[in-house]
């Protein structure tokens, strides 16, 4: 594509600072069989006002990753090294007590799963009123109850007022992820990390609930990071991608970049494996081969070698024995990919879009 | 809810009915006839056939059982008349019977022992949360150190040794070997004549089921806590920025609280329906120690009230339970 696209992740945009750097990153677990290393060096900025799209199978390290933005790993059973600022403040090695006024405000969480991630026991509007409470401690009990239906209200809740006194288990579904995009923003965070939240719903909800932080995410003008399987969510939601596998990341750009001129194999598997219900024009659904690796012991040189279609391209045992190197892809310097094929953007074009998507190859052509 | 306490009132009364009747059939069928007891004790170990002739007649054991069952029924609710041998009692409502040792009415006596029993539970029962929830909520905090699997490993020793030679061994080198002052006189004393005797004289029994039962309850507790910590909504609750100590005990033990308020529940009842080893142990006269006396002596009036005695008490803090269950937990609806 054009240059003037991709430029804008290379550089700061006219929208202002990023909000999160994270540099080398790892973070390792010790286990009784040895080290898991659950990411590792991994590097990317999230501007504000800006949306980063994180993903990869499970247990590719995005969860991780995110987790450990908001330092929620249990120092004794984790290894975390390298370098997370947010908005300039060095996370890594932050003391418990000033990590905790960073946690819910400046960078808040909203998780997958809103029914076992809300507490059973306790009122919604408690719920968000505690989250404001522990970081406005001047606040009045009566305060944080108005700005929690203020939140409730913003994020689509009928009658907020009345609603505000329901447990988890009386909303629906999607009420449920509502209430917890509320408690996120309700300290109007820098950053916020959504992840898979829309995993646990329905397509139509699902569709809501993005329309939803989007919205949301103009009004209140913070950065999202937001980490999925799903190609459709990013492709809605995402100024920028990245691609994780086995806790590197294998391809990062711009979304257009991404989803047009992918150029790491794994991306074109995650691209060939999106069900395509409009289309009836004979694309295929193709699915990855094999299983995510083992942390444990993962495959020499390139992680996804041992699934990887396009290893014959590589001369020798490139493939096998040396891990490949982030470098910039044929496009541009702001699209950088994990691969040691030569020549992937033609591969792209004549062997994989013609199996997915037939007609676009053609009118590449 | 009011309606669930009503219908579990009425299915509770019934179930009391039929252990009433239950017992009552058993000790009509029992091996020997039920006059023996009374027979052989009024006459000093020798009891005729006609004299047990005429116990069995004057106490209608020889009228038909559900005739019988009939009379203790209506003496419930509104007493009756009890004979045995050539004395007539005037039994009042609700009328359990007369004891065949001491000729007093059952209820009277059984009032009598009640203080004394729901001290020893009330007491007991207070230690087994406050030792075994906070060290249970401790160990799960400390999950996998080494000094949770010392506290979890000499809690399994506690807990195999049975009770009451656990109990007996307390008051053996407390109270006879090493004479501590302040356990030396155990029983039970009126709180309202001297509230530092009560204390004293119930502490030890208080400790032996307080330790004892709180290693069940830190056994409990921590693997309650440890589910509770794994679940989202604790990572939630730190992903908002809140202090260890709200997200353990306002967030986790909130959780926890409810598998352990139902064992809890039904343990005390257990307690209030009479500690036998405790009581026996440390002398403390209460509805335990009363109905052991009772099966020594053959006592039937009483074996049968105490028996009667512990269901009413299981049926009530069960129905507690359920209860208490549906305010802790919101998603459960009583109906």
């Amino acid at each position: 594509m054009t240059t003037a696209q991709t430029s804008a992740t290379g550089t700061p945009s006219l929208r202002g600072e990023p909000i999160l750097v994270v540099e080398d990153l790892s973070v390792t677990f010790p286990t009784e069989d040895g080290p898991i290393t659950a990411v590792q060096d991994l590097t990317y900025t999230v501007e504000m006002g800006k949306t980063l799209g994180i993903v990869g199978e499970s247990g590719s390290g995005k969860s991780v990753s995110s987790l450990a933005v908001l330092g929620l790993h249990d120092a004794k059973s984790s290894r975390i090294t390298g370098s997370i600022r947010v908005g300039g403040t060095e996370v890594v090695g932050l003391s418990e007590s000033q990590m905790r006024k960073l946690r819910g405000n400046r960078v808040s969480m909203i998780f997958q799963d809103a029914l076992a991630a809300l507490h059973p026991f306790y009122k919604i509007g408690g719920q968000l009123a505690e989250a404001y409470l522990v970081h406005h401690p001047d606040a009045s009990k009566r305060d944080a109850r108005r700005k929690a239906i203020e939140m409730l209200d913003r994020v689509g809740i009928p009658q907020p007022d009345r609603r505000v006194d329901d447990y988890p288990h009386q909303f629906s579904g999607g009420m449920r992820q509502r209430a917890m995009i509320a408690m996120g923003l309700i300290n109007d965070p820098s950053l916020l990390i959504a992840d898979e939240p829309t995993t646990a719903l329905d397509v139509t909800v699902q569709a809501q609930i993005l329309d939803l932080l989007q919205d949301l995410q103009r009004e209140f003008d913070s950065a999202v990071i937001i980490i999925t399987h799903d190609l459709g969510v990013i492709a809605e939601m995402a100024d920028d991608v990245l691609v994780m596998y086995a806790g590197r990341c294998v391809e990062y750009g711009t979304t257009k970049e991404i989803l047009t001129h992918p150029e790491m194999p794994y991306s074109w598997g995650l691209l060939s494996s999106i069900p395509d219900v409009s289309n009836e024009t004979g694309g295929r659904l193709i699915p990855i081969p094999g299983n995510p690796p083992s942390l444990l012991s993962p495959p020499s040189g390139c992680a996804f070698h041992p699934r990887c279609a396009h290893r014959d391209k590589v001369p020798g045992d490139l493939c096998t024995e040396k891990l490949p190197q982030l470098t910039p892809a044929s496009s541009g310097t702001a699209h950088i990919k994990r691969c040691h094929l030569a020549n992937p953007d033609q591969v792209f074009r004549t062997e994989v879009l013609p199996m997915i998507a037939p007609d676009l190859a053609e009118e590449i052509r | 809810m009011f309606a669930f306490i009503v219908k579990r009132l009425i299915s509770g009364v019934v179930v009391v009915a039929l252990v009433s009747m239950a017992i009552f059939v058993l000790f009509w069928y029992g091996p020997s006839s039920p006059a023996q007891p009374i027979c052989d004790r009024e006459t000093s170990n020798r009891c005729t056939p006609e004299r047990l002739e005429v116990y069995e007649r004057t106490l209608g054991y020889q009228n038909p059982v559900w005739k019988e069952y009939g009379k203790f029924v209506k003496g419930v609710f509104v007493g009756r008349e009890i004979t045995i041998g050539a004395t007539t009692y005037q039994c009042d409502a609700p009328c359990l019977g007369y004891s065949f040792r001491t000729k007093q009415p059952v209820t009277e006596e059984m009032i009598e022992r009640m203080p004394a029993t729901f001290s020893v539970a009330i007491g007991g029962a207070f230690l087994y949360l406050l030792l075994g929830v906070p060290i249970g909520v401790a160990a799960a905090r400390r999950r996998g150190s080494l000094a949770d699997k010392a506290l979890v490993s000499s809690f399994l020793f506690i807990s195999s040794v049975p009770y009451y030679l656990f109990a007996l061994l307390m008051w053996l080198y407390l109270t006879v070997k090493f004479e501590i002052p302040f356990f030396a006189e155990t029983g039970y004393f009126p709180f309202t004549d001297n509230p530092a005797k009560w204390f004293s004289g119930l502490f030890l029994a208080w400790l032996a089921l307080g330790i004892f039962g709180c290693t069940q309850y830190t056994r409990f507790t921590r693997g309650a806590m440890v589910e509770a910590l794994s679940e989202d909504y604790i990572r939630t609750a730190k992903a908002k920025g809140l202090p260890p100590r709200t997200v353990v005990y306002r967030h986790g033990l909130r959780a926890a609280l409810v598998p352990i308020v139902t064992i809890f529940g039904i343990d005390f009842g257990t307690l209030l329906a009479g500690t036998i080893f405790t009581e026996r142990i440390f002398d403390i006269q209460g509805i335990g120690w009363w109905g052991l006396q009772a099966v020594y002596g053959r006592d039937l009036p009483v074996v049968s009230a105490t028996a009667l005695f512990s269901a009413v008490v299981l049926i009530i803090s069960n129905l507690i339970v359920d209860v208490i269950y549906s305010i802790l937990d919101p998603r459960v609806r009583l109906s």
